[in-house]
């Protein structure tokens, strides 16, 4: 007998595919670290996204070839990258005034916890992880539109989308949509409530319901 | 008035001391001042507040001051990729100021303004807001956030003319801009130095009124921490 691999819900990819579908032609959009990385490879053709990198750069270009490397081109995750013939550079101060000062059209952040009014908590735990937060409070506070793309649950299999964040936050009321591997919540404006707007394969409103601790409307 | 100094511990000299504030440029180990920092190192000041983005990594940039217990403070938005920081921080040996990465540039900018404080939508409602005051524009919450005035600050150019106008490379520019302006004294320290008139003054990044000492630093072995390459298309 052969095993039957699970297919069910969405792959980190397929979760970045998902998060593109978002973007629009002329957008510029800031790209967190991990998955969100990702969603720079699913542009669709003929739309002209520009990238923006919080340490310094907009228009980030593909990784570079091995005898491209330089250690002056690097992405907010510290990648090596490349330019491209409309990129532009600029300090740090500038970086984040086109951020909070609102003329970034999207931002894709990871997520620790999101709770069901829109706070995101994914800087810190307690007495274990203190990496900061980096650029991601000033992202939530001022970018136009924030979505967050993680998994459904944690290692251990508790709920990620919950009705209060019990991680210290990275900001209060700021996301707008939320992308996991089993389906997508979305809410029109920071008012409203979350609502299931899309499953991903195999995955059934009830596994969703069983798995999410938040409110949410359907 | 002479600028250019032979070396970073000549540059120093006369400007450290124990508990001073330092302002460093850098993302990373990209564009970082590391010249400067092996000599502080070498110097010995200690009980130094440092504002820096990150804390470099084991033994590289400011991971090298922190190594030898140079630092009572970081300043900083992000310090994963340090397992020293993280041992000195969890064992509460060192105290960190988490500051969100907008916020410490314009905390920077400003102190080099002369604007002494700003108000921020970043970190309202988190643990950065606590303790400052809250004020409403326009129906939302701003959290006051103070500008940084360093003794002493410590940045990495590509290109300087001999007046101390400076050129950044690519993403090498950083916090290197804001950090060299709220400084009481800035250091820069570049790869090459050419005559004045040899930039062209519409295209120069940081006017010489900042920097009052530099240095020659190169040749530099320029550390990467995340090499990602792509493979080339078969012809």
């Amino acid at each position: 007998m052969a095993t039957v691999t699970e297919t069910k819900g969405w792959t980190r990819n397929e979760m970045a595919a998902r998060a593109a579908k978002e973007l629009r032609d002329g957008f510029y959009v800031n790209l967190g670290i991990g998955i969100p990385t990702l969603v720079a490879n699913h542009v669709p053709a003929g739309m002209t996204v520009t990238l923006q990198s919080e340490n310094g750069m907009l228009g980030i270009g593909p990784f570079p070839y091995d005898d491209e490397v330089d250690p002056d081109l690097i992405n907010a995750g510290k990648q090596t990258i490349s330019q491209l013939p409309q990129t532009s550079y600029f300090d740090s101060a500038q970086s984040f005034a086109m951020i909070r000062g609102g003329h970034i059209d999207l931002a894709v952040l990871g997520g620790m916890e999101v709770s069901e009014k829109g706070d995101l908590a994914n800087w810190m735990v307690p007495g274990k992880m203190i990496k900061g937060m980096g650029g991601a409070m000033d992202l939530v506070a001022g970018v136009k539109k924030i979505i967050v793309v993680m998994e459904h649950v944690s290692k251990d299999g508790s709920p990620k989308f919950i009705p209060e964040c019990t991680l210290p936050l990275t900001g209060r009321n700021v996301i707008d949509m939320i992308i996991t591997d089993l389906a997508v919540f979305q809410r029109p404006d920071h008012s409203s409530p979350f609502k299931l707007i899309e499953l991903a394969p195999g995955v059934t409103r009830e596994e969703v319901r069983q798995k999410t601790t938040a409110h949410y409307a359907e | 008035m002479q600028k250019i100094y032979p070396n970073a511990e000549a540059a120093l000299e006369g400007l450290l001391f124990d508990g001073m504030t330092i302002a460093a440029g850098g993302f990373g180990l990209c564009g970082i001042p590391e010249r400067l920092i092996d000599a502080i190192q070498a110097s010995g000041v200690k009980d130094l507040t440092i504002a820096s983005n990150n804390a470099g990594i084991d033994n590289e940039g400011l991971g090298k001051l922190l190594r030898t217990r140079q630092v009572k403070k970081m300043i900083s938005s992000y310090v994963g990729e340090n397992k020293e920081f993280e041992r000195q921080f969890l064992a509460k040996e060192l105290e960190v100021e988490f500051c969100p990465q907008g916020t410490l540039a314009e905390r920077m900018r400003a102190g080099g303004a002369g604007i002494p404080g700003f108000y921020t939508k970043t970190g309202v409602g988190t643990q950065v807001a606590e303790g400052k005051e809250v004020k409403q524009f326009d129906g939302e919450d701003y959290i006051l956030e103070r500008g940084i005035r360093a003794d002493l600050s410590i940045v990495k150019g590509w290109k300087a003319d001999e007046s101390g106008n400076l050129l950044f490379r690519k993403t090498a520019r950083n916090f290197n801009l804001p950090a060299a302006t709220c400084g009481k004294t800035c250091i820069a320290e570049v790869e090459e130095i050419v005559p004045v008139g040899s930039l062209d003054p519409d295209c120069i990044h940081l006017p010489s009124i900042y920097v009052n000492r530099l240095i020659l630093g190169a040749p530099y072995d320029k550390k990467i921490e995340f090499r990602t390459v792509r493979e080339r298309e078969a012809a």
